[in-house]
């Protein structure tokens, strides 16, 4: 797990890079990737601060994959994370985390910020799979997922949120993923949860009492000729076509691993992410 | 505006086919998950904070002359399941249909040539209040009261519950209600400023996952 616990000294001493301040953390990646000419794909920008370390690790075939390594605890309260991925023409990447996301209380007032913009061009694919958000007890984090693609552009996002740690009361979490294709909506989701989200969060309509709820958007130029048909995968996930060439998972699960589960199932039986290529290993 | 006709829209027998639609309790009866009046207060609760704040803000939109087919589109981005989609569709072309016989204008004959299959249910209420003289608050009401009206009477047939108790669940959301028509109302007003970007996107993961189980069903009582 990335965070341990609110340790402000062990933050500051890490956050060397990022602005650390009574109103909390500030920090930014930003990664570009490009074609490289050769059938490869280059990272043209690594950049990262304090929290937000993006590490080159080993890519395969015409795929750069990065790994987003947690430096310090956090996001806290008052922190503001943000990240930006861009993907050029026939660029391939892939982003993963190295451990799950902890949202935790801070000493600065108000919620923590996390954003996330990514963009993808023509012909590329970005694959953006980080692990678990957890939301902790008494932490309070906003969270945006932006990602813009072009027409023929290629997505595959995953995002699980886990209600507290085991046995945990979880803190307030609001999420917002919005999915743009030749500048349209194609998904537009909040989901708002915990003490202080709107009433019923946890009702019968919304979540029922589960603690782990995720979405898997898989986007491909040929879903626009052949939709995925929406199905049932077991009780409390469902695979569903969106209005454009997209597919999405939705699922709730009693626990993170469960969910992980469910969403490994159901990107496995969508098929290979590109033509030609093995299923991908979701890590 | 003729508060009248508030009334006219509002009403449970205005021929818009809403009846035929359990706004997702039933599957929830199903699930186990609605076994009592509390658990559908519960059930009402996050509905009106999820989709009823969602379909009020797009109500409110169309009410206040917003792009209808900026905002179809938005409600397309919100609504994943595509049975609700078609649900939504199918219930906005009842509408629709109901809205040109009672409110004839322009604009309604406009709208309904440009969506032969339907506009969102919740876009077309909102033109349908314009075309009676209703302002965005109006609209945002109606569709709002919908959202948790729906689900309430369902529940009586489906539940077998007292109809005493359920219309007493709604009596008791009507404070959250005006709340939520405020903030939907809001977010429309800015919407014509910042775009569709700026309505609401709360989403109700069990409410989408449902209504897909619901759909595959070979018998049900109720469309959705």
């Amino acid at each position: 797990m990335t965070a341990v616990a609110p340790n402000a000294a062990a933050a500051t001493a890490s956050a060397a890079a990022a602005t650390a301040s009574a109103a909390g953390v500030r920090a930014a990646a930003r990664i570009v990737a490009r074609d490289d000419g050769r059938g490869g794909t280059s990272l043209r920008v690594l950049e990262g601060e304090g929290p937000l370390a993006p590490r080159r690790t080993r890519g395969s075939g015409a795929e750069a994959h990065v790994l987003l390594v947690g430096a310090m605890s956090g996001p806290l309260g008052g922190d503001r994370f943000a990240v930006d991925a861009r993907v050029g023409s026939g660029a391939r990447l892939r982003i993963g985390s190295a451990a799950a996301t902890l949202a935790l209380p801070g000493q600065a007032p108000g919620e923590a910020r996390y954003d996330v913009r990514l963009t993808v061009a023509d012909g590329g694919e970005l694959h953006w799979l980080p692990e678990q958000l957890i939301s902790a007890r008494a932490s309070d984090l906003r969270v945006t997922t932006r990602v813009d693609l072009a027409p023929t552009a290629r997505l595959v996002l995953r995002e699980e949120q886990v209600l507290g740690r085991a046995g945990e009361t979880p803190g307030r979490l609001t999420s917002r993923l919005t999915v743009r294709i030749g500048g349209r909506a194609v998904l537009d989701q909040e989901l708002c949860c915990g003490p202080g989200a709107p009433a019923g969060w946890d009702g019968p309509a919304v979540l029922a009492g589960h603690r782990a709820v995720g979405q898997l958007v898989v986007v491909r130029p040929e879903f626009a000729r052949t939709p995925v048909a929406a199905r049932m995968l077991g009780e409390g996930a469902v695979l569903v076509p969106l209005a454009g060439p997209a597919a999405l998972v939705s699922a709730v699960a009693p626990d993170a691993l469960l969910l992980r589960r469910l969403l490994d199932e159901a990107l496995a039986a969508l098929g290979p992410a590109t033509a030609g290529e093995p299923a991908p290993d979701l890590r | 505006m003729s508060r009248a006709a508030l009334l006219v829209l509002a009403d449970g027998r205005f021929p818009a086919g809403g009846h035929a639609h359990s706004g997702g309790a039933e599957a929830a009866v199903r699930a186990g998950r609605i076994t009592s009046a509390a658990d559908l207060a519960d059930f009402c609760r996050g509905r009106l904070q999820t989709t009823g704040l969602v379909a009020a803000a797009l109500a409110a939109a169309a009410a206040l002359g917003h792009d209808p087919a900026e905002l179809d589109a938005a409600a397309d981005a919100r609504t994943p399941s595509p049975a609700l989609r078609v649900a939504a569709r199918k219930l906005g072309r009842q509408l629709m249909r109901a809205a040109r016989a009672t409110w004839p204008t322009a604009e309604l004959d406009t709208v309904a040539r440009a969506f032969p299959k339907g506009a969102h249910q919740p876009v077309v209420l909102g033109l349908t209040a314009r075309a009676a003289g209703l302002g965005p608050e109006d609209a945002a009401h109606c569709a709002a009261y919908e959202s948790v009206s729906g689900p309430a009477t369902a529940t009586v047939r489906l539940l077998g519950l007292d109809p005493f108790d359920a219309t007493g669940v709604l009596a008791r959301l009507a404070p959250e209600l005006d709340g939520v028509v405020e903030r939907a109302v809001s977010a429309a007003r800015l919407a014509a400023v910042d775009g569709v970007d700026a309505l609401p996107a709360a989403s109700a993961p069990l409410l989408e996952i449902g209504a897909e189980a619901h759909a595959a069903w070979p018998v049900r009582l109720f469309a959705s």
